[in-house]
């Protein structure tokens, strides 16, 4: 079984009422443990609606979802599947707890009950893993946004998570801190084996994924290796995602009837592929 | 101009004063208030005032820091003292308008005074040397007794935790919103009192706004980090009384007795 198990999953805001919301449509998809999927669409696209069932924060309307076999509508099984799941959200200032760095990230186990000298040990393997070890008595107001992001990453490691889920980490954040974040996630991915869920809509972030799923209006229109997804730029636009330029103009020109090949991503890789057609440019 | 506000103004180190179990600190400073009340004497005053300039040279807490916590109070202790002087009755000294100021009053006046700043600069000693976050669970257990008598001490911790979190953030916040609203041509500053409260009222709306929807995104962090109250939590931070701790409250017990037995002599 998956570690991640949605069948058919429905969520509707506002119920019979005028502003109901079909915010997630029948989605059904398994995440396996220690992949690392990218979720991209666009503001309404349902993305985050779906996103927070993935540690219980919002409950199915209608449909399940099993994490690490535990059922969140069982109020018991919810509380086993959140401790799997660890989640980062978009705003850095409005989710860290506490006045001091160390005592947030202490946060999470002191909820589960963890004994204090675990506690101080978990914190301090945490900060190592995000490399942030250096601002343990700093004040969360005098960090950067990237830092910030850090210590909620952090936050959730501590509580020895099997999965992040991060709901749009660097939308707020510079595009140092965007590298920053993501290059934390990724090497979580690569040496933790940690399970990364990362929703965005900066295309660019999902190329670091393994598998990227495209939301649409609450229904899940594309799941594929992001090389895949990145070949269908003009597509990609249509739906409204941030599609870089470089996959963009070597879709054009496929068009145009330059032999390019399907996935690319990156200026570079747009350049080796073009100079391999045309011979090295000079200069 | 808004970065001069200060909560919780810890001052680090690593003096006597700063290992002490908060819990111990906080009853002694309970303790200390209510003998300043309790006493009336000069000779009295003279052992807890030196008791204080003591505890002030050993926080190593600098003096002017000290100082600066008393500022906004001025007002209060030089009002009292005026009071005082004239409306205690007495051996006049001398007469101005219908006041008479008299010798009882101005004894009367500096001993109210010289109460007030001992209870300030003990108060501010505690604050200047305990961390929030000590603090904040001192409360949380000295209240904890309480708890049957349905008072949440849990969450009254938590709420000051979170405070203390949130201000030095929604100050930035007010800042940026009134610059922002100084760009469009507001004004704080000048005008009629009337007229500078109503061109507030543009800085609060939208920052009572921001203040509502941190809460819920705050509370729902709160929830994904399997915040459940205060059942069956842990802490990493443990309290613990030293025998540093018991030494001080039992000299402080043996100068009490000390002062009873001077003032009844």
């Amino acid at each position: 079984m998956a570690f991640i198990e949605v069948k058919n999953l429905s969520h509707i805001y506002n119920a019979d009422t005028e502003r109901e919301h079909r915010a997630v449509d029948r989605v059904s998809l398994s995440i396996e443990a220690g992949e690392f999927v990218a979720i991209l669409g666009t503001n309404g696209s349902g993305k985050s609606t779906l996103a927070k069932h993935f540690n219980g924060l919002l409950l199915p309307t209608s449909g399940e979802v099993r994490v690490a076999g535990f059922d969140t509508r069982d109020e018991e099984e919810l509380w086993q599947a959140r401790q799997q799941v660890g989640m980062v959200f978009q705003n850095p200032d409005n989710q860290l707890i506490a006045a001091v760095v160390e005592d947030d990230i202490a946060f999470g186990p002191e909820n589960l009950g963890v004994p204090p000298d675990e506690i101080r040990k978990r914190v301090h393997e945490a900060l190592e893993l995000v490399g942030m070890t250096h601002f343990r008595k700093f004040a969360p107001h005098l960090l950067s946004g990237g830092q910030k992001q850090r210590i909620a990453i952090a936050g959730a490691l501590a509580m020895h998570t099997r999965a992040l889920v991060l709901d749009e980490p660097t939308a707020m954040l510079d595009p140092a801190g965007r590298e920053e974040v993501l290059q934390v996630v990724k090497r979580l991915h690569e040496e933790q084996g940690i399970t990364v869920i990362y929703i965005t809509h900066f295309m660019e972030e999902a190329a670091v994924a393994d598998r990227t799923i495209v939301m649409e209006a609450g229904r899940i229109v594309a799941d594929d290796e992001p090389r895949q997804i990145f070949a269908q730029a003009a597509r990609m636009r249509e739906l409204g995602l941030d599609v870089p330029v470089p996959a963009l103009l070597a879709e054009r020109l496929r068009r145009q009837g330059v032999k390019l090949p399907q996935a690319i991503m990156t200026q570079s890789e747009l350049v080796r592929a073009l100079s391999e057609i045309y011979g090295k440019v000079e200069g | 101009m808004l970065s001069d506000i200060t909560i919780g103004q810890y001052f680090p180190g690593n003096t006597m004063l700063h290992r002490l179990d908060p819990r111990v600190k906080i009853i002694l400073l309970i303790a200390f208030l209510v003998e300043v009340f309790a006493f009336t004497s000069w000779r009295a005053y003279a052992v807890l005032s030196a008791l204080t300039v003591a505890m002030i040279v050993v926080s190593r807490v600098p003096f002017g820091m000290l100082m600066k916590s008393l500022k906004p109070l001025w007002w209060i202790i030089a009002f009292t003292f005026v009071i005082h002087i004239f409306s205690t009755p007495g051996e006049e000294l001398c007469h101005i308008w219908l006041f008479s100021l008299t010798l009882e009053g101005v004894l009367q006046g500096l001993l109210i005074c010289l109460r007030l700043v001992l209870l300030i600069l003990m108060s501010s000693l505690l604050t200047f040397t305990t961390s929030p976050l000590e603090l904040t669970d001192a409360v949380e257990c000295l209240l904890s007794p309480f708890r049957r008598f349905g008072v949440p001490a849990h969450e009254l911790a938590m709420m000051m935790t979170i405070a203390l979190r949130f201000v030095p953030t929604l100050i930035e916040e007010t800042d940026r919103i009134m610059k922002a609203q100084r760009s469009r041509g507001a004004n704080f500053t000048t005008g009629s009192i009337k007229s500078r409260l109503q061109n507030l009222v543009p800085v609060l709306v939208p920052l009572f706004l921001s203040a509502f929807r941190r809460a819920d995104e705050l509370a729902l962090a709160m929830e994904a980090r399997c915040y459940r109250g205060g059942v069956g939590r842990t802490r990493m931070k443990q309290l613990r009384v030293t025998s540093l701790d018991y030494v001080v409250a039992l000299c402080f017990a043996g100068l009490t007795v000390g002062l009873i037995v001077l003032v009844r002599v």
